[in-house]
């Protein structure tokens, strides 16, 4: 039979963002699957550039806004590091604590999202139910529900109010239960293992040799994890386990993600136990940040996420770069496409819980060996971004 | 007769589609959590929809970027009449924080014409049942 390109995207019920995936189909096999990003490209790293340090931190807060506490914590360690801060202990723990109450939101978002693409929308409702436990915490104690900006150079801007924590960690109870009714859920009432089992297959082999980082690869037993590979915050102070699972498929990521969330409640309600006492801030900030550069890593929800911050001596960041965990996932993503069905496309793209805000950008590839220097102007810039085709 | 048999039809049921032109997702998964138990808008009738021509009207986030402005307008076109525009959060009213950026239009109104603004970054829920509430008035101004 002859083969049929299936154009999925930009605008499709399946997706949340606008891209598109060309899946070429023998039949109801995916023979080829191409994707083509930069519907969301928006130009962030550029205008960064024209932002102080601390105005870049907000506007990094909208890379994502699901993991928006994930990018401005990435952003700003790679600055304090450059400027040589060490920030409160209480604020480490602030902050962490903020980290962990994000993974529980994300993974619940993400378990309500799976339910949806596989026609299961009693866990979806139920999912985003409990998320909203999340979301009141968040709110109490940062201002916002998403785009917390809690961070600020040297520390955090809020404290946690002591007389709510009781509640927070009644709340924390409450979604834990929850938590284990969805490994039930997941273990012993079928639908999620029938309808996911042995999708979307990627092996351990696989998953090394094409960089898949996160509970995307953690489900196919790479045990990756930035909080433990290069402890920061306040984690090296925390008890807490590394989740994986062998199963290679789908269903696997959906366990590692549920019991992911139960560590994350086990880590928060550690934190909120034990805060230590003091400042949250640091007195005195350097509008300039001194020359110099570094780099940063932090286990966003999705996985690794990277940034580069190089600073000339000024008020504005000569380069901030951003590698997003999404980024990293989708070869792997692509490549256990081929083979699988047309039907599971959507929940099998869904999967590595993609997000296209961050991962959308412009690269610029030129040939350094023919010694001719070259710039990139704005223009340029803004010509590619239109784009249209590759 | 007739008519006002359908604009009753509509403004119990206006059936959305959710479209993000480059948000930075927050205003996506507000929208969402407005669908859902907690918020859930369902109680007004409202339905998302996957596809623009079974919508009444487009829910937008994002500052519209330079590549989706076409689809965009295509989408909108794709919408059977009458069809109402929300451009939900700061950055589709206005471009928000992203302003400056060099790959951005600044607005849902720069590609579309909109009925409503939600602005907020990130728009509540509440305010985006508020808004798709008083969208939903005006439509009965307009029916009556």
């Amino acid at each position: 039979m002859a083969e049929v390109k299936i154009p999925i995207g930009p605008q499709h019920p399946a997706l949340e963002e606008p891209e598109l995936f060309l899946l070429t189909v023998d039949g109801e096999q995916i023979v080829d699957a191409e994707m083509r990003i930069g519907y969301n490209h928006r130009g962030m790293e550029k205008s960064a550039e024209f932002r102080t340090f601390m105005q870049t931190l907000y506007l990094y807060e909208r890379i994502c806004g699901i993991c928006s506490h994930s990018h401005t914590t990435c952003y700003i360690q790679a600055v304090e590091e450059i400027a040589g801060l060490e920030i409160p202990p209480r604020a480490k723990y602030i902050r962490t604590l903020i980290a962990e109450l994000e993974r529980i939101h994300s993974h619940l978002l993400w378990l309500g999202i799976a339910g949806h693409e596989i026609g299961f929308d009693t866990l979806f409702m139920y999912s985003w139910r409990d998320r909203e436990f999340v979301q009141d915490i968040l709110e109490e104690i940062t201002g916002n529900r998403v785009n917390y900006a809690i961070n600020t150079i040297g520390g955090v801007r809020r404290d946690i109010p002591e007389n709510k924590i009781d509640d927070y960690l009644k709340a924390l109870d409450i979604l834990e239960e929850r938590c284990g009714y969805y490994t039930k859920v997941a273990f012993e009432e079928g639908t999620l293992a029938a309808r996911l089992g042995g999708v979307h297959y990627l092996s351990k082999e696989k998953a090394i040799e094409l960089c898949a980082c996160g509970p995307f690869a953690r489900a196919s037993g790479v045990a990756t994890d930035v909080r433990f590979e290069e402890p920061y915050l306040a984690y090296p102070e925390i008890p807490f386990n590394l989740i994986t699972y062998d199963s290679c498929d789908i269903f696997g990521r959906a366990v590692v993600r549920i019991l992911e969330t139960i560590e994350s409640i086990k880590i928060c309600r550690y934190i909120l136990k034990n805060l230590p006492p003091g400042e949250i801030k640091l007195e005195k900030v350097p509008k300039k940040i001194p020359e110099g550069e570094a780099v940063s890593r932090y286990e966003a929800p999705r996985g690794e996420d990277i940034h580069y911050v190089r600073s000339n001596g000024g008020e504005k960041p000569y380069r901030a770069k951003v590698r997003a965990p999404t980024m990293q996932n989708l070869p792997a993503t692509m490549e256990s496409l081929k083979g699988s069905y047309i039907a599971d496309a959507p929940i099998a793209i869904a999967s590595i819980d993609p997000c296209f805000s961050c991962t959308d950008r412009i690269a610029v590839v030129r040939d350094i060996r023919s010694g001719k220097e070259s710039r990139v102007r704005l223009r340029d810039l803004s010509k590619y971004g239109k784009g249209g085709r590759r | 007769m007739f008519q006002s048999l359908v604009n009753w039809a509509r403004v119990k049921s206006p059936w959305i589609l959710h479209w993000n032109t480059g948000a930075c997702n927050a205003c996506d998964i507000e929208v969402l959590a407005a669908l859902t138990p907690r918020f859930d808008v369902e109680r007004f009738g409202v339905l998302l929809q996957g596809t623009p021509r079974h919508a009444d009207v487009i829910v937008c986030t994002g500052p519209v970027t330079k590549q989706v402005k076409d689809r965009l307008i295509k989408v909108y076109n794709q919408t059977p009449d009458p069809k109402f525009v929300v451009a939900v959060g700061s950055c589709a009213c206005s471009g928000g924080a992203f302003r400056g950026c060099y790959n951005i239009l600044g607005g849902v109104d720069q590609a579309i014409p909109v009925d409503a603004y939600i602005p907020g970054c990130a728009a509540r829920p509440d305010a985006i049942i508020d808004g798709v509430v008083k969208l939903l008035a005006k439509l009965q101004g307009k029916a009556g």
